[in-house]
């Protein structure tokens, strides 16, 4: 009974959010068509300067990694969303509300889930246009789809935490401070070979790295380092932030009360 | 505890770090009443509501709303109560009604409940017409009365207003006192808390005065304005030069040194006997041929009470 109600309640804060969609369909537009843009940005304009292993088009190589980076931008879509309930005074009402104290993250989870599913979608399509393809059939292109949304679930729960702590819309901007060098500090434009020595095992060790890896290997697309953990990483890694993140969550919303 | 309190609150303690928010506060409120609590900022009175409405755990003390205990029982006091905070909590992108609708569907109603009680609620404050507009353009008193409406969906046995009015201009502020007079008449408790005076003198039938995280003064508007002084009398005369000779008179019969003042023309005093001090004072002006604009006599604002008992030692 009380789980079939904290189904029920976490559906109807989904629904909340699909509803939000319907309400401005121009907003989820621009959101894909930013990501869109990003493809065609750095596929044509950065592309040509860069010089990719075997020989192969950028495009090839760039795109498992834009999925990634699109998978980390959903962070600051995931804080945005619960920092303006909490300022507004919703979070409040929902805790007073005879409620399954659950749906309010469940709700959140399941519909920034639901986004990044349409968004890749969007982006792969827009990415099968220009010339990126997957090499090694249906079944491991979709195991690197998976990946990446594991990746996103992870940092699903660093940004209900940090805006469960931080409490403030206005943060975004020193959220967004994090959020681009941990982008770019990364294997997804340039190989991390190229960085001064300790900024490139910082790269390497980037959790956003492991998942771009993983994703390469499984697309068949071009990639720095020939084969290792890169799936096996891409799995750990995910799993370890939500290990960290998921408790700290539940412990900083049960903190609302003190 | 009696059966006819919606909330009793005995010795409620609260800290934030070594301050004390809440320090022995207790309150009584008869079901069926509007209660105020009033105060100056940081007073305790948003969060007395919060350890109230289940939002915040009390150090000490116990609350009892609607006869179940706010920290053994939070379940049974969600299903009871209203909360309607400082910033109206509504979906800004969602209409009217599908906020209602989401809130109900939260309350556990089924979809057909829900919408009905939605178009209810709707009607009954006014926003039938605004119901699929999004909420981000409602006026400020539209959203407060949504953000009523969707405190109101279980017909809870206790509302608590946190400053519903804060923010508002005169007429969300109208709209708002309209729609919780038409809640009192229903039947619900309301436990409002509020800066304004005339707002706790307009909706409130008992008020406690907290200051520094705990009750210093309670009573109906009237017992408080009894309290400081009782009756004043007012009187404004014609003319400039008959000033001095108005406050003469009015010390006659005044309980204490009458105040002058000359841009209204006007002297008043604190008085014991109201009817004895008014016939005395109409009787020796007009013998004395002074011409008189005003005579009234009034109780102290319960700004003049706020102020008084509020006062920071000096």
């Amino acid at each position: 009974m009380k789980l079939r109600w904290a189904l029920a309640d976490g559906w109807t804060i989904t629904l909340r959010d699909l509803k939000h969609w319907a309400a401005q369909p121009w907003q989820v537009v621009f959101g894909l068509l930013f990501s869109v843009m990003l493809v065609l940005m750095f596929g044509y304009l950065f592309g040509g300067a860069i010089e990719v292993p075997g020989g192969a088009g950028y495009r090839e190589f760039l795109l498992p990694g834009m999925f990634a980076m699109t998978m980390l931008f959903g962070l600051e879509a995931t804080y945005t969303a619960v920092t303006t309930d909490a300022d507004r005074g919703v979070t409040d009402r929902f805790r007073a509300m005879p409620m399954a104290g659950s749906a309010v993250v469940v709700g959140r989870a399941s519909a920034d889930m639901l986004n990044s599913v349409v968004t890749l979608a969007a982006m792969a399509a827009c990415g099968l246009a220009v010339g990126w393809r997957w090499h090694e059939g249906i079944g491991p292109a979709l195991g690197a789809f998976g990946l990446l949304l594991l990746l996103r679930f992870a940092l699903l729960w660093l940004g209900i935490w940090l805006a469960l702590v931080l409490r403030s819309p206005e943060a975004l901007m020193a959220l967004q401070i994090l959020v681009w060098p941990l982008g770019f500090l990364s294997n997804v434009y340039v190989s991390p070979q190229t960085m001064p020595g300790w900024l490139g095992t910082l790269a390497g060790w980037n959790p956003l790295s492991a998942t771009v890896s993983a994703a390469r290997e499984l697309f068949g697309n071009p990639s720095w380092d020939g084969g290792g953990h890169a799936v096996l990483m891409a799995v750990l890694w995910p799993l370890a932030l939500t290990a960290v993140f998921f408790p700290l969550s539940v412990r900083a919303y049960r903190r609302l009360s003190r | 505890m009696a059966s006819d309190l919606a909330v009793h609150v005995e010795g409620l303690r609260k800290r934030y770090g070594d301050k004390p928010a809440l320090d022995g506060f207790d309150l009584d409120v008869r079901a069926g009443t509007v209660h105020g609590l009033l105060g100056p900022n940081g007073a305790g009175k948003t969060t007395a509501v919060r350890v109230l409405a289940t939002l915040l755990r009390a150090d000490g003390g116990r609350a009892l709303v609607d006869g179940y205990d706010v920290a053994r029982q939070p379940a049974r006091v969600r299903e009871r109560i209203g909360l309607v905070g400082q910033h109206a909590a509504v979906d800004e992108v969602l209409g009217g009604r599908d906020n209602l609708v989401m809130f109900g569907r939260l309350f556990h109603l089924g979809k057909r409940e829900a919408g009905r009680r939605a178009d209810h609620l709707l009607e009954r404050f006014g926003l039938a017409d605004a119901g699929g507009k999004p909420v981000k353009r409602y006026s400020g008193g539209m959203r407060r009365r949504l953000d009523l409406a969707a405190s109101l969906i279980l017909r809870p046995a206790v509302l608590f207003l946190d400053e519903p009015t804060t923010g508002l201009d005169p007429r969300g502020r109208n709209e708002v006192w309209a729609a919780v007079r038409a809640l009192v008449s229903d039947g619900t408790t309301v436990l409002l808390t509020t800066q304004y005076l005339d707002e706790a003198d307009q909706l409130a039938s008992r008020i406690s005065v907290l200051d520094q995280g705990r009750v210093v003064a309670g009573g109906t508007p009237d017992e408080l304005k009894s309290r400081i002084g009782g009756d004043r009398i007012d009187v404004v005369v014609r003319a400039d030069a008959d000033l001095a000779a108005a406050a003469a008179v009015v010390k006659g019969v005044a309980a204490a040194e009458p105040e002058v003042d000359p841009d209204g023309r006007r002297v008043s005093a604190p008085v014991r006997d109201r009817v004895a001090a008014l016939t005395d004072v109409v009787r020796t002006l007009d013998a004395r041929g002074v011409a008189v604009e005003d005579i009234a006599l009034r109780r102290p604002t319960l700004d003049e009470v706020f102020l008084r008992m509020t006062e920071v030692p000096a």
